[in-house]
């Protein structure tokens, strides 16, 4: 059956943009590649911006002067005098519908400093704030009868004869079927493209910009993906993120020596920038907040300590706990206007797979989770007001099922896992925290080499159902799309601003 | 060293070098060497997504967060079906939220709550919905249909939340294959990478029915009044 709005992606952003399509009166299916509340947005632990001024003083002027610092011009002041105005709004609604937020003693909202904020804004549910978010608009959707649909990956967007979108189409990862899902709009909501950088980055396996590849194929416009925000505190090995609120709390970041060599709430560009400088140099880097005491660590950061012993063995109560820079945030992807609108008739976009641009060249801690709750909703809502202006016809076609047709060979000349893995390490090095025109050039080239040789790499799993290896290898394709634009970008923009930092 | 994992038809015997490795290392690492047909879920590597739920020598474990010992057996989680390998249909046990009503009915604005009042639901609030008690629960070889742990912990978490005004609705749709269906036994709590216990959550689930006017249906029957064919009478 044709739904009035389609929304793809069942992380905050999409959840957020359902509720407010259904509120807005219109039919709505959401799907999904994994399962709701298993998308990206789980691992978001440091907080929500908004100027609430609970503990001490705050202004929402404020709070736009520091996220209009961050983007170092890239932003839209308009976009972003909406996003930090809604905030407060965004944070009663959320309270409303019963996220656990941390209290203060007067029983409000508590709010902690993250980098380059002027007080202390980011609201938090201990360091679980995302998925404590995540999880009761998970709630609310159940509460109003929204139809999500799990393992459902996105292949293609359906245009009508006018141009207009009419849908998408999906791999049904359980049964290997192609199925056409038509709607009067369509609200993109995929997620970010940080695994570009394979391993060097903190994001789940699933942030392969799947969506924003589709949507460039459909003929959207992307804009500013050069610009890809380095976490400056990643679990050394692993790449698993240390929340930017251990920082907030009061944590040094240190050098081999012992040393402090940074403003450790500096905009995070910054700070990895620094972090990188003296890796170049040959010093490790530690990030030390035994001095914060074992009572504030449970309490404040219970995860960071449970993921420090568990993946660097080291108790952060009692040790250093060994970090770099890592891939944690795009910046870039589909633009859209202050509607959430792309450039095709019935395509929005919200969240990390979006551009609003009020991130510009670089975000601001606390402003992610902001931003998929205060443009989640602006999607949502007007994808609902376009679509309800057209008939919904009931001539939807009973389809039969088709199934996927793709080629398995067990004996490929190249291993794409390989090369995913040699791109990533490739972009990290060479389009990551530092960059030069020559070694973007040299990036740019390995990734035109790759696409050439494309019909070497394939699938070897030959099933029908639940095959990992061919979703993987969609992905694969997926990201290797994205990084020509990304390092396109880098390579035309010559002056170094916010994250995009060349020598 | 080796690990055994249970493949579509039959339990398979791997090798692996990796020292130090969690689950989850172990089977990327068999997948992109070995076979790559080796199904199973992954999201974060963090413990926060619930994706890698999967059992290790009968119990329920994240992959990410269990470090591989030699000789494991590597199993799919219970009470679901088998999609493919380690990989089970989680829509019904994500379906048991939605009919346990898990979700905050009053919506109030502004509620003042204090550290206490916030700390009464935190952990509960904590789950990442892995299933893992859902899989350790045996109460589904006799009920399919019971709601089940980490949906009635959902539901507690609603129940006893300050801004929660109305949980008359609640407590009722945890009458029926709800609260008095769960045996105590306390597998839930022992298997939950969150350290929430659902069998708690359902004895104060209990205490507030009774407050509702609630009992337990197989007390209730023992009079033998109402209906005389043996049926639970509520």
């Amino acid at each position: 059956m044709k739904t009035d709005v389609l929304i793809i992606g069942a992380g905050g952003a999409g959840l957020m943009a359902a509720i407010a399509a259904k509120e807005e009166g219109a039919s709505v299916r959401v799907l999904t590649k994994e399962y709701p509340t298993r998308s990206q947005t789980c691992m978001a632990q440091g907080g929500m911006n908004a100027a609430l001024g609970n503990v001490g003083e705050d202004s929402v002027e404020a709070h736009i002067a520091n996220t209009l610092k961050s983007a170092h011009g890239l932003a839209d002041e308009e976009a972003v005098r909406f996003m930090c105005s809604e905030a407060p709004k965004a944070i009663e609604w959320l309270d409303s519908i019963g996220v656990c937020f941390s209290r203060t003693e007067e029983s409000k909202i508590a709010q902690r400093a993250l980098g380059g904020a002027s007080a202390k804004r980011a609201c938090y549910a201990q360091d679980y704030t995302g998925l404590k978010i995540l999880h009761t608009l998970y709630d609310r959707c159940n509460a109003l009868g929204i139809e999500i649909l799990s393992e459902k990956f996105l292949l293609e967007l359906l245009k009508d004869e006018s141009g207009h979108l009419c849908g998408a189409k999906t791999l049904n990862i359980r049964s290997g079927n192609i199925e056409s899902y038509e709607a009067s709009c369509v609200v993109l909501a995929t997620g970010g493209y940080s695994r570009i950088y394979g391993k060097n980055s903190t994001n789940s396996t699933s942030s392969t910009g799947d969506g924003i590849a589709v949507a460039l194929r459909a003929g959207a416009k992307l804009l500013d993906m050069e610009f890809v925000q380095f976490h400056p505190t990643g679990l050394k090995s692993s790449s698993i993120l240390i929340s930017e609120s251990a920082r907030g709390e009061g944590g040094y970041i240190l050098n081999s020596k012992g040393e402090r060599f940074t403003n450790e709430l500096a905009p995070r560009d910054e700070v990895s920038r620094a972090l990188n400088a003296e890796i170049v140099k040959g010093e490790e880097i530690f990030l030390d907040i035994r001095h914060l005491g074992e009572e504030l660590i449970d309490e404040g950061l219970p995860q960071e300590r449970k993921l420090a012993k568990l993946y660097e063995n080291v108790d952060p109560v009692h040790e250093l706990i060994p970090i770099r820079p890592v891939a944690h945030y795009t910046m870039g992807g589909v633009e859209v206007d202050k509607n959430s609108q792309t450039n095709i008739s019935g395509l929005y976009a919200c969240g990390e797979c979006a551009n609003h641009k009020v991130h510009g060249a670089n975000r601001l801690g606390g402003n992610s989770l902001l931003e998929i709750v205060v443009f989640g909703r602006v999607a949502g809502k007007e994808a609902a007001k376009e679509a309800l202006k057209h008939q919904v016809s009931d001539a939807s076609k009973e389809q039969n099922a088709v199934a996927f047709s793709f080629e398995s060979s067990e004996n490929h000349a190249v291993d794409f896992y390989a090369i995913r893995d040699e791109v990533g390490d490739l972009f990290y090095k060479n389009v990551g925290i530092v960059r030069t025109k020559e070694e973007l050039l040299e990036a740019q080239k390995r990734v035109a080499e790759i696409n050439a040789k494309l019909d070497s790499m394939g699938v070897s799993d030959n099933s029908q159902t639940y095959n990992t290896n061919l979703v993987e290898f969609l992905e694969f394709k997926n990201m290797l799309q994205i990084c020509e634009v990304v390092v396109a970008g880098a390579i035309k923009r010559e002056v170094s601003v916010g994250a995009h930092y060349i020598v | 060293m080796k690990i055994s994992i249970q493949r579509e038809k039959e339990l398979v015997e791997y090798e692996y070098t990796l020292k130090d490795a969690t689950l989850l290392q172990v089977l990327e690492s068999i997948k992109m060497q070995e076979d790559k047909t080796l199904t199973f879920a992954s999201g974060c590597r963090s413990s926060v997504c619930g994706s890698c739920s999967m059992r290790v020598n009968g119990k329920e474990i994240l992959a990410c967060s269990y470090k591989v010992c030699d000789g494991d057996v590597v199993e799919p989680l219970k009470n679901a079906t088998v999609l493919r390998d380690l990989v089970v249909d989680m829509d019904k046990a994500y379906a048991f939220n939605a009919k346990a009503k898990a979700w905050l009915k009053s919506q109030p604005t502004n509620t003042l709550l204090s550290p206490e009042d916030e700390k009464r639901n935190e952990v509960q609030s904590d789950c990442i919905l892995c299933s893992a008690c859902y899989s350790a629960c045996p109460v589904y070889s006799v009920n399919e249909e019971f709601l089940g742990p980490f949906a009635l912990t959902r539901v507690w978490k609603y129940v006893s939340d300050k801004r929660e005004g109305d949980a008359a609705d609640k407590i009722e749709t945890v009458q029926s294959s709800g609260v008095w269906d769960c045996t105590l036994c306390n597998e839930c709590s022992v298997v939950c990478p969150q350290e929430i216990s659902s069998k708690a959550d359902i004895e104060k689930l209990r205490a507030k029915s009774a407050q509702f006017g609630f009992m337990d249906p197989s007390f209730g029957n023992f009079g033998g009044f109402g209906s005389n064919d043996g049926s639970p009478v509520f």
